[in-house]
């Protein structure tokens, strides 16, 4: 079960990233849970100071980047 | 071998860019006068020819300048331009902050996190501030365009008045111990570990340059073209010193004026070059139109609203009304000076 984090304030970007994000996962056909984390304060404890930020299993793994469907997969594999 | 074909093709694109871009007015007159058939001199011919010449050249430019700062961005992070700041000293701090302001990737929606980032992390609130004005301002779009609409002197002078504006408007920001108008939660938020950052190479920093061409470009291209088609109607249409009267040095409160009307406003900077290009044609004073340019690329309501999430509101007027000042003074300079 991965679970997927995304961090962001509600841009354009941020909701495009989730998007992308549940793509992925629903491709790779995962367990998955995906949670939107929209509170500065929650935001900042992940240390990234660029959003849309992408937390799989509580590791940060970009910040400040809108990543493909295809960019994200090779990242849930791991 | 993944390096020859890289550097093939970018000299192979270089060369095509190049070609096309040293034909392209040539291109605009043919289209208006042999194409079109059109009458040399005429209101709409003139119109016509800005829009054909003006279009390609700027979306050209365009392309070409966000792959070169693409690549330069690469080389810059705002964690990297943390741990240069934190531990400065607060005029040295100042100009490093407007320095690195210039070349840290940076969009107003991360505005929030970087300056609890930058404050968690003990870089001084002035500097913070430093930072937080020069970003915006100086936008590399727009002063490349400069560069190429006006040559070196004009775009130079946009980034030296922004870098001066940055500076001066953060110290005096960091000498009114505004501290407490900082919402409290801010110093109480939990920084947590920075990022790793992850090794780039050259094949790397060229792909990040590419994104943020299909990024910013397929975002802006719209207002580009509406920018160039309202430039081209003041060009063809508004009589020559038209805009003199009331743009140009002669009316004192037209920088001032300005800078209201571009506060509210909210253009890409690549939108807004060539209705300044057009404004400039026509007699108004490049102090008042630089003025005019810098409100609306600089001083932004979404960005006010964005920043109330971690200032209180007296801190978020200072710091507008201190940047709106320095716009001023600044326009007014170059109205008396040039």
């Amino acid at each position: 079960m991965k679970k997927i984090q995304i961090l962001g304030t509600g841009c354009p970007k941020c909701r495009a990233l989730a998007q992308n994000a549940e793509t992925a996962a629903k491709e790779m056909g995962i367990e998955y849970k995906i949670e939107k984390v929209t509170d500065i304060k929650e935001i900042m404890k992940f240390g990234v100071m660029m959003t849309p930020a992408l937390v799989i299993d509580g590791q940060v793994k970009t910040a400040g980047k809108l990543l493909n469907v295809q960019e994200i997969k090779e990242m849930l594999k791991l | 071998m993944r390096i020859l074909k890289w550097t093939l093709f970018l000299t192979a694109a270089v060369l095509l860019w190049g070609l096309i871009y040293w034909n392209l007015a040539a291109f605009g007159g043919w289209f208006t006068y042999s194409l079109l058939k059109m009458q040399q001199g005429g209101h709409l011919s003139s119109a016509v020819e800005f829009f054909v010449f003006e279009t390609p050249k700027v979306l050209m430019l365009l392309v070409l300048i966000v792959f070169g700062i693409g690549i330069v961005r690469s080389f810059f992070t705002p964690e990297k331009t943390r741990k240069i700041l934190s531990g400065k000293s607060e005029t040295v701090g100042n100009i490093l902050a407007a320095l690195l302001g210039v070349v840290t990737p940076f969009c107003s929606c991360s505005a929030v996190p970087l300056f609890v980032g930058f404050v968690t992390a003990g870089v001084p609130l002035g500097v913070t501030f430093s930072f937080l004005i020069s970003a915006p301002m100086i936008n590399e779009i727009a002063l490349v365009m400069l560069f190429g609409m006006f040559g070196w002197k004009v775009a130079g002078l946009y980034m030296g008045v922004g870098l001066l504006i940055a500076i001066v408007a953060g110290w005096i920001l960091g000498r009114l111990h505004m501290e407490k108008h900082i919402e409290p939660w801010v110093f109480q938020a939990q920084m947590g570990e920075a990022v790793k950052e992850e090794a780039i190479n050259w094949e790397g920093r060229i792909r990040y340059g590419l994104i943020a061409v299909r990024d910013i470009v397929s975002k802006v291209w719209i207002y580009v073209i509406l920018g160039i088609a309202v430039g081209a109607g003041i060009h063809g249409y508004v009589p020559q010193d038209f805009m003199a009267s009331f743009m140009g040095k002669g009316a004192w409160w037209s920088v001032p004026a300005a800078v209201l009307l571009g506060v509210p406003m909210y253009s890409n900077a690549a939108g807004i070059i060539p209705v300044v290009k057009a404004l400039l044609e026509k007699g108004a004073a490049l102090g008042t139109v630089l003025a005019f340019m810098m409100a609306v690329i600089g001083l932004s309501l979404p960005e006010a609203i964005i920043l109330r999430n971690i200032l209180k509101p007296k801190l978020v007027f200072t710091f507008f009304g201190i940047v709106a000042v320095g716009i001023i003074i600044i326009g007014y300079l170059f109205n008396i000076l040039l």
